[in-house]
């Protein structure tokens, strides 16, 4: 049968770590999976510049302002690649806006937080950003050609993205006893939803089984997670700040830190659209995408104007 | 429902030449209205930390791809004339600086 054969390429292939390409042949399963997983990359970029976007009139300094336009500036190019990547699958930009607005796509949780002092401007920073850098480094291993060499454009942008956000925490954590305070606040709010960041235990997870095989993804939820808990402990540590969980502790046998239990029955609430900012997210990118319908509508009619022109003249 | 309000406007492909003397290399593509905007929209999204002097824009449609499926017959007639490559000659033993 054509596709037996076609689908024993496409697997030898994947064996022999080789990149998929868009004209490839590939099972409908790995296109699907393809384009969830990326179309929800993209879309928690783009929502994940609205929590910081609050904070560009309201950043204590210039240089803050600056650095803080530039990072989310980067968010969306970062959104920008990973459409362009998940369209050579097939699927339209305005089809994965459409998803996003109607539902059927989702974005990361993280975003439905709220960003209530400068602090969580850099604990964003420092934990958000630093777990989507161990997540995207991995991914740039990924199968799939197009996705691979966006993640590697965005794991160059990043690490500014973790370092500014960790100077804040700094700053803040060694400053006046108010500002740690503010610091440790932050924290202890956002430690738990990062590390929900990175998905559902293995065992609990739908979608590893065949991500794994076929290399969309090459380390599971818990080895990412694990890798960013190892990582980040020491940094709080330097800062003078606490992790928020009692149970957190370095486990000499096993390398690494045992950490407590993460409430997922908050993650559901959250991913199914009752977290504290759902709503407002979703509104606004509803606001911005209607109220610039007028740009793109002047745009394009420029556009045929000087077409027009070109073929008159 | 109109379709110019929620155009995505067409695709084109970039190419960023990095520094002078290398060739142009394909780094993504960008959706624009026209060639100006496609050229401005790519410095934005792919010359953000000087990674360039010189940018192409092509319209996505104007590229012919070849078939990966074909890509054996394609590239067939290569295959079988290794007397395209240097190693396949015999120099004479001793020879130095060839
Ligand atoms: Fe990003
Ligand atoms: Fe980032």
């Amino acid at each position: 049968m054509e596709n037996e054969k076609q689908l024993e390429q496409f697997e030898a292939k994947i064996n022999a770590d080789s990149k998929i390409e868009p004209k490839d042949w590939m099972p409908e399963d790995y296109r699907k999976h393809l384009i969830r997983q990326i179309s929800q990359h993209a879309h928690s970029e783009v929502i994940g510049m609205q929590p910081e976007g609050n904070w560009i009139t309201r950043a204590p300094s210039l240089r803050a302002k600056l650095i803080l336009l530039a990072k989310i500036q980067d968010e969306g190019g970062h959104g920008l690649y990973l459409y362009s990547s998940c369209e050579t699958l097939g699927i339209s930009r305005e089809e994965l806006i459409e998803q996003l607005h109607n539902g059927k796509a989702k974005y990361s949780t993280i975003f439905n937080y709220p960003v209530l002092t400068w602090a969580d401007v850099g604990a964003i920073g420092w934990l958000v950003d630093g777990a989507a850098i161990v997540n995207q480094i991995s991914l740039q291993r990924t199968s799939y050609g197009p996705y691979s060499r966006a993640m590697v454009r965005i794991c160059k942008e990043e690490s500014f993205h973790q370092r500014q956000g960790y100077e804040i925490m700094g700053k803040l954590a060694l400053g006046t006893p108010e500002q740690k305070e503010m610091a440790q606040d932050a924290l202890n709010r956002l430690w738990w939803p990062t590390l929900m960041m990175f998905g559902p235990h293995d065992a609990d997870s739908a979608h590893t089984g065949k991500a794994m095989k076929w290399k969309i993804k090459r380390e599971t939820n818990d080895e990412l997670r694990q890798r960013f808990i190892d990582k980040t402990v020491q940094q709080a540590e330097i800062i003078g700040l606490t992790m928020p969980d009692p149970e957190l502790k370095w486990n000499a046998e096993k390398n690494k830190y045992d950490h407590g239990k993460i409430d997922w029955e908050e993650f559901k609430r959250v991913v199914n659209g009752d977290g504290p900012c759902n709503k407002k997210r979703m509104d606004n990118h509803l606001k911005a995408h209607d109220e610039g319908a007028w740009v793109r509508e002047a745009a394009t009619a420029y556009a045929a104007k000087q077409v027009k022109e070109q073929v008159v003249a | 429902m109109s379709n110019v309000k929620d155009s995505q406007w067409p695709l084109w492909e970039v190419f960023v030449q990095a520094s002078p003397g290398i060739p142009h290399k394909h780094v993504g593509s960008v959706h624009a209205p026209d060639k100006q905007m496609a050229l401005q929209n790519s410095r934005d999204l792919y010359t953000r930390r000087s990674e360039g002097i010189s940018i192409w824009v092509v319209p996505a449609e104007a590229i012919v791809a070849s078939n990966p499926e074909d890509s054996g017959m394609f590239f067939e007639p290569s295959n079988d004339k290794v007397y395209r490559h240097p190693t396949f000659y015999v120099m004479p033993e001793g020879s130095k600086n060839i």
